[in-house]
């Protein structure tokens, strides 16, 4: 079975906060880790290969440091990566992000089944998935709490509905959002970190794509723009209920119900 | 949509570092007398804004669409079985308010098997529309075979927006439908607004809540958004059916699909606080067991969950799944409700960033009251009894 596992180098930290000024991102410091609920995906790809064989690879869009999230696949057990890096993918949406995938996913192989984590911690959209099996026009689905058998042609998941929780099969090749919290992901493995070298992490870029068209990437393939970021309303303000304890617990019943939860 | 292009003549070590020093995604590089911008660049245009002229950005010539062929603000209807998810009901309450902005109609979309009842019932929620796919194979929620139906409806009727509920299935086939179509698809909503130009204005909290994005789609239709359940309020249904119900068709072999659904069981009940909406939290002040009794009461009716403070705990009174806090979750509540809470740094570090945060304390001083936005001085053993009781007769009046 050959596996492919999408994820992302996002921001260490949510700490982000508008710059009253300027009205621009400010984020403390550079630093970047690996998805974390990519981590769950990773598992669930290592564990069905140690069950049923096969090998598993990671894809990422970002920049040429996000190798550094490839290298940590690697030393939790994947064979090798890529990076979608190009200066024209930048500023990608949902729509730019999840084409550029499938390009790139079209161009490093073919696999039986494509593995997504359930979002990422900075965008929190949890749609690229969706997306890159449309454009990979394969069957998907999200919230899959765990992955039962792998029957040749076809595979059985558990997945998350609202209140219920679906068993179904999908045919293969296909792909799946997995959800947080299914699994423990293993720790990467300090002796295979050594041994890592950089040939097991490859580069594409736009040059490398059958979709040459440079408006169906980045800023320029992206549907949506992004008129102006600001800051929440804080809820700063600090209000004592008095009374006698029917009297509180009158007002307590009036605030619960403009906040529609009665 | 445009590109960022770079005056090299203009360039020189000095204002290379400044420019590097600016870029908040340390996308800009300059070697051998070369500036640079990686594919880290966000595009924010703050280099655009701060280097005189360096840098530049170039808008793409694109062909305009025309915003008038697209009419209509659609619904998706969320619905298992044919049991309607109250978010449609409240993103249709939402729909026309925005309907009246640009005097369009306000259609709604059910895909299904049998669901000819519960179209019905939308009737009385004021769309103009309701149009239904009805097919066997439509049945159980599959991907593919509601994507076919979604865009064949998209392609009969050109609405202008579609809001879809950012349920499980709602988070699946929105993307695949805007896929399809090409078209800017917004998670997750917190405000919507319509301009005259049938723009419409997406806000929804970014990067973990810390910062609001406004997003429009301006040159693809139809727009495509998600918005979770208990965002927009839902309308009140009215007595008489208006508007009518339209079946519409499509060819069996468009409903192929790669997936059986096998069977649903219902979910186990779970205590994952960190994902709850609701909380309603029990510290060392509300450790009895008449006490935990009614925090629990409390928790079922407003749809939440209990937690607790790290006492009770080591006390082994409630599971250590229960425990916010440093040595417990973080939660991020819309609601929690503080019940005999001291508030200890390590107890509000889990939970201070809730939406509201209200905390009843019989002890005036407690530190909790710096961090509740609703703080009431009493004794919890009074006070959450009459609550209780007052839901239950505000529940029992509908």
């Amino acid at each position: 079975m050959r596996i492919l596992v999408c994820v992302k180098q996002v921001p260490g930290s949510s700490n982000v906060q508008v710059d009253p000024v300027t009205g621009v991102l400010k984020r403390d410091g550079v630093q970047s880790k690996m998805n974390p609920y990519d981590l769950y995906a990773l598992e669930t790809a290592l564990c069905l290969t140690e069950r049923f064989g096969g090998s598993v690879e990671v894809i990422t869009m970002g920049p040429p440091q996000a190798k550094a999230i490839i290298r940590e696949a690697i030393c939790m057990g994947v064979k090798q990566g890529t990076v979608l890096s190009d200066r024209r993918f930048a500023g990608a949406d949902v729509l730019a992000t999840a084409y550029t995938l499938s390009q790139g996913i079209r161009k490093t192989g073919e696999y039986d089944l494509i593995i997504c984590g359930k979002q990422t911690t900075d965008g929190d959209t949890a749609q690229v998935g969706a997306e890159i099996a449309e454009f990979l026009n394969l069957p998907n689905v999200a919230g899959v709490l765990s992955v039962q058998e792998v029957l040749g042609e076809s595979i059985v998941v558990t997945a998350s509905q609202d209140d219920k929780v679906v068993t179904m099969s999908l045919k293969l090749p296909c792909l799946i959002s997995v959800d947080g919290d299914i699994n423990t992901p293993r720790l990467p493995s300090y002796k295979v970190g050594k041994s890592v070298t950089d040939d097991l992490i490859h580069f594409l870029s736009l040059d490398d794509f059958e979709d040459q068209n440079v408006h169906n990437y980045g800023l320029s393939g992206s549907a949506t723009q992004v008129e102006r970021i600001f800051s929440p309303e804080k809820n700063t303000e600090k209000h004592e209920i008095e009374g006698t304890s029917l009297q509180q617990a009158d007002k307590l019943y009036a605030l619960l119900h403009s906040k529609k939860l009665v | 949509m445009g590109s960022l292009i770079i005056n090299q003549k203009l360039v020189h070590n000095e204002n290379a570092k400044d420019l590097m020093a600016l870029c908040p995604f340390g996308a800009i590089s300059y070697e051998e007398q070369k500036l640079n911008i990686s594919s880290g660049c966000k595009m924010c245009k703050l280099c655009v804004k701060k280097s005189d002229g360096v840098i530049t950005y170039q808008e793409d010539i694109k062909a305009k669409i025309d915003k008038d062929l697209w009419k209509g603000i659609c619904v998706y209807v969320d619905h298992l079985a044919g049991r309607i998810h109250r978010v449609t009901y409240e993103l249709i309450g939402k729909a026309l308010e925005l309907a009246k902005v640009t005097d369009h109609p306000v259609y709604a979309l059910m895909i299904g098997h049998d669901v000819g009842e519960s179209a019905e019932k939308l009737l009385h929620y004021g769309v103009d529309k309701v149009y239904v796919y009805d097919h066997p194979l439509l049945k159980d929620f599959t991907i593919e075979p509601y994507t076919a139906a979604f865009c064949d409806f998209i392609d009969k009727v050109k609405p202008s927006s579609v809001l879809v509920g950012a349920t499980n299935l709602g988070r699946q086939l929105a993307p695949r439908v805007a896929a399809r179509r090409r078209t800017g698809l917004t998670a997750d909503c917190t405000v919507l607004e319509m301009k005259e130009n049938t723009d419409l204005v997406q806000i929804r909290p970014a990067f973990g809540g810390n910062i609001m994005a406004q997003i429009i789609s301006p040159d693809t239709r139809p727009q495509f958004c998600t918005v979770r359940y208990k965002v927009f309020n839902e309308p009140k249904p009215g007595k008489d059916a208006s508007g009518e119900i339209i079946k519409l068709e499509i060819d069996e072999s468009k409903l192929g699909s790669g997936i059986e659904v096998l069977s649903y069981v219902d979910k186990p009940k779970d205590i994952d606080i960190s994902e709850s909406d609701v909380i309603v939290a029990v510290g060392r002040g509300a450790m009895s067991e008449g006490a935990r009794r009614m925090a629990t009461e409390l928790a079922d009716l407003l749809g939440g969950n209990l937690a607790c403070t790290r006492p009770l705990v080591e006390g082994s009174i409630l599971d250590a799944k229960r425990q916010i806090g440093l040595s417990g979750r973080t939660v991020k509540p819309k609601f929690i409700i503080c019940l005999g809470i001291s508030g200890s740094v390590q107890f509000v570090a889990g939970m201070k960033s809730s939406d509201c945060i209200v905390a009843i304390n019989s002890d005036r001083n407690a530190a909790i009251f710096d961090y509740a936005h609703y703080g009431i001085v009493g004794d919890v053993n009074e006070i959450v009894p009459q609550l209780i009781a007052k839901i239950k007769e505000g529940r029992a009046n509908v």
